[in-house]
């Protein structure tokens, strides 16, 4: 028995979960991203989670967050035709970027959600432990 | 000497322990494409404690138990889920922390009781005071 191990659970998806929101910010940022050329536009990024337990194997149950990749949105990019755009092409066309700003919002409260309730499991957890130091005193 | 109220905690504690883990894990892996969410049976802790399950025999240590058992005796199954999420996760947040919430209250319970079977019996060493 070892509640230690929580810490390394809450912690790995704290991690997986601030890269979350560090890929949100990348994608907010670059929200108005235009480009004549549509291969030099930004295009969303998203990260992949993953479970593990090769390291944690030796209580049955526990697993762990792994961010597995980051990946660029396959969404399609927005055309506009805007010719007085110092970017615009030959054909007077410019790129936007596929960021989808509502989406992204609504990442980025899921992963700050998330985080908050890593951090409360790993208080509780921690509270546990001390009482179970303090036994008999 | 083995104090069997001692013992009886002690058990009482591990499972507690266990289920904090199994539980924590449900709620890192809350966005986890394709996740189950997992819990222990605390009945089949308890008959396993009791010495009432039928268990399979075992020649070698790397042989796994029947039923998903864990080596405290606790039954680990999976969650059914309410409401099924389209990435395959099986994660019910509110499920799972009012659970971890539980089990928590219940891991101190159990400290509570060892705590005071503690000091009943320095008191008695002590003969008073």
């Amino acid at each position: 028995m070892s509640l230690f191990n929580v810490f390394d659970v809450a912690g790995s998806a704290m991690n997986a979960q601030s890269v979350r929101m560090n890929v949100t910010a990348s994608n907010l940022a670059n929200a108005g991203n235009v480009s004549g050329d549509p291969d030099k536009v930004y295009r969303a990024k998203q990260p992949v989670f993953s479970t593990f337990s090769a390291s944690l194997a030796e209580q049955p149950g526990l697993a762990g967050v792994r961010l597995d990749a980051v990946v660029d949105s396959t969404a399609p990019l927005q055309l506009r035709y805007q010719p007085d755009h110092p970017e615009a092409d030959a054909d007077g066309n410019v790129y936007a970027t596929n960021v989808n700003t509502v989406e992204e919002m609504v990442n980025m409260m899921s992963a700050s959600r998330s985080y908050k309730n890593n951090v409360e499991m790993i208080n509780t957890t921690k509270d546990l432990l001390l009482q179970t130091l303090s036994l008999g005193r | 000497m083995e104090i069997p109220a001692l013992a009886q905690h002690e058990q009482a504690l591990r499972f507690r322990a266990h289920r904090n883990q199994v539980l924590s894990s449900n709620i890192a892996n809350a966005d986890t494409p394709n996740y189950k969410a997992r819990d222990l049976d605390f009945g089949a802790a308890l008959k396993s404690a009791q010495h009432e399950s039928i268990s399979l025999t075992k020649t070698s240590d790397l042989h796994k138990q029947a039923w998903g058992t864990t080596q405290d005796g606790s039954k680990m199954m999976y969650r059914v889920p309410s409401q099924p999420s389209l990435d395959g996760n099986t994660v019910a947040m509110d499920v799972e922390q009012a659970q971890f919430a539980e089990n928590a209250l219940q891991y101190r319970a159990s400290l509570a009781f060892l705590d005071g079977t503690i000091r009943t019996l320095r008191y008695a060493i002590k003969g008073g005071d």
